[in-house]
């Protein structure tokens, strides 16, 4: 078999490739690999095994990623991969790449902005519109269309638009 | 037939983590039930939201239960075949929704708990639960803050917001008490330094409550007799109609998947 000549590095690389290219449904710019939400790949005698981790406790695509990352492997030639989830270290928004920042705006999703004010009670935030790049805007709702996600309005070009919550 | 209620070995680790994720699964069943009717859009999705990251935390510590218990059981099997007296979840969590300011005033009291209560935990010398304390910790910030802007603007508001989130924070001060108590098995997981004792966080409970409250011109009531039962088992009649409702399918439907 053609796999089992392979050595595990290189076998290992093109199951990381192979899952790598796996994109969040719910945000189909970002592969989970921008999202920091590939953790591990670990081959053994041509068995794959792969550690994500959860974005949000309650994500459901988390699901969703799962059975896609096993399909993306068997058609890359890896039956049987086994995809587990680790949860230390937790993921943060610090584990997005800059390319998945950039895809994100491009996409018309405001990137995540550090927030030294994440604890306060009534934190003062500043998100810039990903459309006109305008400093001036207003959050509608700390809450958006999903769990990752916040609803906000551009005060310059008056478009509501979503900020990918720090977290 | 309906499906039996599973058998539980609860030690004092698995009744730990059952209780927390019973808190957290059944809080989030009840703002589930605002999905759809809440008062405006940006909410019901707010809500929903806050119940999703809840139901998430329940997922994580019932599987962790079940890896701790050994028995087979799983996630969905705690939730779905338990019986009412097998549930230990705080009373306060299973209180009726009633009026918008009852579910807010609730969501406060809970997550001016859960905010601390989880940072702390994570500092657990069981990994696992430093692992979920961590993801929890992330969410609840967003959950108190939420729930303290709704209080402050009902309180601050209209004559009737005002009175109706007064009357929200009489009748539900007496749940609050619950979340401070330990029982023996729990005090052994706080000696191993397993779980953090929740009466060092009353304190922190109380300021970030009076802090709200009072912006809220709202007052704190002076009564300090509180309610106890739901960790022993002992329910308001309100958990079993819940209940009713969340395990209606797989209690008829034995095993009935997507």
């Amino acid at each position: 078999m053609v796999i089992a000549a392979e050595s595990d590095s290189v076998l290992r690389q093109r199951a990381w490739d192979a899952a790598a290219a796996v994109v969040d449904p719910e945000i189909p710019v970002l592969t989970i690999a921008d999202l920091g939400v590939l953790r591990e790949v670990d081959v053994k005698d041509g068995r794959v095994e792969i550690a994500i981790t959860p974005t949000y406790s309650g994500c459901p695509a988390m699901n969703m990623i799962a059975v896609e990352i096993a399909l993306a492997l068997e058609n890359a030639g890896f039956a049987e991969a086994k995809v587990r989830t680790v949860l230390s270290p937790a993921w943060t928004t610090d584990w997005m790449s800059q390319e998945g920042r950039r895809k994100l705006a491009a996409y018309g999703i405001a990137p995540p902005r550090a927030a030294s004010s994440r604890r306060a009670l009534f934190g003062v935030q500043q998100v810039g519109c990903p459309r006109c790049r305008s400093e001036e805007t207003e959050l509608l709702s700390e809450f958006g269309s999903t769990a990752c996600k916040a609803l906000w309005r551009c005060k310059s070009c008056r478009e509501p638009f979503d900020y990918f919550k720090c977290h | 037939m309906a499906t039996p209620s599973i058998l539980v070995s609860e030690t004092p680790l698995v009744l730990y983590t059952l209780r927390r994720a019973d808190d957290a699964l059944i809080l989030a069943h009840r703002l589930s039930e605002w999905c759809g009717h809440a008062p405006a859009m940006e909410e019901d999705m707010a809500l929903s939201n806050i119940a999703l990251d809840l139901i998430g935390q329940a997922r994580e510590l019932y599987a962790y239960a079940a890896a701790v218990e050994g028995r087979g059981n799983d996630e969905d099997k705690f939730a779905y075949l338990r019986d009412v007296r097998q549930y230990q979840n705080l009373l306060l969590a299973e209180q009726p929704n009633g009026d918008f300011a009852h579910t807010i005033v609730r969501q406060l009291f809970y997550s001016a708990f859960g905010d601390p209560y989880w940072r702390a935990m994570m500092a657990s010398n069981d990994a696992t639960l430093a692992a979920i304390a961590a993801k929890s910790e992330k969410e609840s910030a967003y959950h108190l803050r939420h729930a303290s802007e709704w209080v402050i603007r009902l309180g601050d508001g209209t004559e009737e917001s005002h009175a109706r989130a007064q009357a929200a924070i009489d009748d539900l001060w007496s749940f609050t008490g619950e979340m401070f108590a330990v029982d023996d098995g729990e005090r052994s997981l706080i000696d191993g330094g397993t779980v953090i004792d929740p009466v060092t966080l009353k304190d922190v409970w109380l300021a970030t409550v009076s802090r709200v409250i009072d912006e809220a011109t709202l007052r704190l009531p002076q009564s300090d007799w509180m309610q106890q039962g739901g960790r022993s088992g002992r329910h308001s009649e309100h958990l079993g109609h819940l209940l009713s409702e969340l395990q209606y399918m797989q209690r008829t439907f034995p095993g009935v998947s997507w």
